[in-house]
């Protein structure tokens, strides 16, 4: 193990030395850059052995990945926010296609107005891609959820492409101490695809799927995803047996709720934040429960601690126009106890510790509304 | 007796081009090949789940990135230590000269050892013959009638072979279904060349062209002689002409297909001038010997 102050960026071309994905292709986009400029410096040196594909679009990065997937090997791109619209296309391909490729995503508010800084609007739109979405808190998760990632998704029960979430700027530009491992000591094991290219039996991939066959297809993809859940816990369970570190189960994570009251669930770096918080102004009432899996969506764990606690809000970076918060919506039918939703931190905008200490106070009263953190509006919009 | 690797049995209308184009491409091609297939015709006609018509891999993704899917596989086939493969891209006009003319410039422009092949029916054929921009002038589609205030399509075609010889790839031609044994040499020749390859196959469709199912191959044949199709090969940048006109007007050619019917004698003598001043263009192109 070596110690290195990184970039969550940097953390991830380290997982992807060893991972060794046999083919990448992507596309620059802010705040992704970093992530494709340290791999492009890897392959350059030699001490990355892949075939880089430097193509012209992120639907083309997608492209080239799904038809390096379709011919048997390990293969890896990262996006962020416009970018990540522009290949929603294929992402679905990829899924449907059972293709276990493996992509980076620095979430950044998508436009418009244009905005080139974090939230997670643009993962959450992909949420039902079939993509399996796992968010991190750090550059060290960060690193170890893209070594986890590969190892999920080519589960042969699994066989499901992964995003490695990862805030933008807030991790893809923030540099911290990181344990790097020099190897991955067997957890890893080589890419066996079920089937692939073969060129003494010919198959052919991405068929036309009619009426009869379709929906087949998407049910087997649907029990695949439900699979991940149980796969993505003996996953993060292994890699502590052989890393001595772990995210919770592998699906949420707790922090200081064995006295609390009350819940505050989020997702990502900001996290961090919420639990600097509780120790600073030594909060027992409220705990937090961070997210992991957004997908699959952790409905089980969730509905059993969501019920043990009075009160329960959910903080999150993104907005479903016409319901409220995705993740607070999501989470709203799987307890009766009140559930607030507070917005905030949409294109970069500061989450301050302030901000946090109102979301609190708005849990311990047992709030049900959708509330804009930090809004400069003023007035009554007759919704 | 070589077994075809495109199949019978597939779902094609009778007096398919396409058809025609990949069976022949195919027979050129051999068993040693990976297929990356655009959205098309092509493609829902030949892998029907759970069937296919396909003697070699195929993989199809979507419409407008077979030339992406391709450099994917490329790349992927050269880490599995199998370089020495033919990897050909497969798309309708609408999935190049649309849609995936970005994929495919970027997959020319990278330098991918894949040889592209565009087969045109000049239309989207597949979704009910609407306009692309290899529909030639004055043709009717269903989203460029003629009316009251159109001659119908009102742009001449994409010179979608000269865009791809302005990659400087080593290898571009046209060429006809109408005309199998200069395609199979063509698709023979592109894959003899390391590096990016394109070949624009003219694919008379009867659906969409208005004619008689019997005479796919004839109309080709008329395209050719008449000069709205031109025959040649852009080789290390050098043009040559394969086939020439053999005189005839582009009246014959127009005049028996529905899609032309409504063209007027003055629309008719605008497109001869357009296909005069293209073959003397050609012919000066050829003659010059200059390198592109």
């Amino acid at each position: 193990m070596v110690k290195k102050v990184v970039e969550a960026s940097q953390a991830i071309a380290e997982a992807l030395k060893l991972c060794k994905p046999a083919v990448i292709a992507a596309y620059p986009i802010t705040p992704q850059t970093h992530i494709v400029e340290h791999l492009s410096q890897m392959v350059a040196d030699g001490d990355l052995k892949s075939e880089y594909i430097r193509v012209e679009s992120e639907h083309s990065a997608m492209s080239a990945c799904f038809g390096a997937a379709c011919a048997g090997v390990r293969t890896f791109t990262a996006t962020a926010s416009q970018g990540l619209e522009l290949m929603h296309e294929i992402l679905h391909i990829v899924s449907g296609s059972r293709l276990p490729i493996v992509m980076a995503v620095a979430n950044r508010a998508v436009s418009g107005p244009i905005n080139i800084w974090n939230d997670w609007s643009d993962a959450m739109a992909a949420r039902d891609c079939g993509w399996i979405q796992l968010y991190c808190e750090t550059a060290q998760e960060a690193l170890d959820t893209v070594i986890q990632a590969y190892k999920i998704s080519e589960n042969h029960e699994i066989l499901l492409p992964t995003m490695v979430c990862i805030d933008g700027f807030y991790l893809s530009h923030t540099y911290e101490p990181v344990d790097v491992p020099e190897s991955l000591n067997g957890f890893l094991p080589d890419y066996d695809p079920v089937v692939s290219i073969d060129m003494k039996n010919p198959i052919t991939q991405g068929s036309f799927g009619t009426p009869p066959h379709f929906q087949e297809f998407r049910e087997q993809q649907y029990h695949a995803m439900n699979r991940a859940k149980r796969v993505i816990k003996q996953t993060n369970k292994e890699f502590a047996e052989k890393f001595g570190r772990s995210y919770g189960n592998g699906l949420i994570e707790t922090y200081n709720i064995d006295k609390a009251k009350h819940i505050l669930i989020s997702l990502g770096s900001i996290c961090g934040t919420i639990k600097y918080l509780l120790e600073k102004d030594n909060i027992k009432d409220i705990g937090l429960v961070r997210i992991k899996s957004f997908r699959p969506f952790p409905e089980e764990e969730l509905r059993e601690i969501l019920n043990e606690y009075e009160s329960v809000g959910v903080l999150e970076k993104a907005v479903t126009l016409g319901i409220g918060g995705p993740v607070w919506s999501e989470l709203r039918g799987l307890t009766s106890k009140p559930i607030a939703d507070f917005i905030g931190g949409l294109g970069g905008r500061d989450i301050t510790l302030d901000n946090i200490r109102e979301v609190f106070d708005k849990i311990r009263s047992s709030d049900t509304g959708v509330h804009w953190l930090g809004s400069k509006l003023k007035g009554d919009y007759d919704d | 007796m070589m077994t075809d690797l495109f199949r019978k049995g597939h779902n094609a209308c009778a007096g398919c081009p396409a058809a025609i184009a990949i069976r022949n491409i195919m027979q050129a091609a051999g068993p040693n090949t990976i297929v990356s297939i655009a959205t098309s015709c092509s493609e829902i006609i030949s892998t029907q789940y759970p069937r296919t018509a396909w003697g070699v891999n195929c993989v199809h993704c979507a419409f407008e990135n077979a030339a992406a899917v391709a450099s994917g596989i490329e790349k992927a086939m050269k880490v599995r230590g199998q370089e020495d493969i033919n990897i050909i891209a497969i798309a309708g006009d609408g999935g190049t000269s649309d849609i995936g003319l970005q994929a495919l410039s970027g997959m020319l422009e990278r330098g991918h050892n894949v040889l592209y092949v565009c087969y045109d029916n000049e239309c989207y054929a597949n979704t009910g013959i609407q306009r692309s921009s290899a529909t030639p002038y004055g043709a009717w589609t269903t989203t460029s009638p003629p009316g009251r205030l159109s001659i119908g399509n009102e742009t001449f075609k994409k010179p979608l072979a000269e865009i791809a010889a302005a990659h400087k790839i080593p290898y571009v031609a046209t060429a006809s279904v109408a005309y199998p044994d200069d395609l199979q040499r063509k698709v023979k020749k592109a894959l003899s060349i390391r590096g990016p390859k394109f070949i624009h196959v003219q694919a008379p469709c009867p659906i969409a062209w208005r004619f008689d199912s019997s005479m796919t191959v004839s109309v080709g044949r008329l395209a050719v002689e008449t000069g709205m199709w031109v025959l040649y090969e852009i080789e290390n940048g050098i043009l040559k002409i394969n086939q020439r006109p053999t005189g005839k007007k582009v009246e014959e050619y127009l005049k028996v297909q529905g899609r032309f019917k409504h063209l007027k004698p003055k629309d008719i003598e605008k497109i001869q001038k357009r296909v005069d001043e293209d073959w003397k263009n050609y012919q000066e192109w050829e003659k010059a010997e200059v390198k592109l």
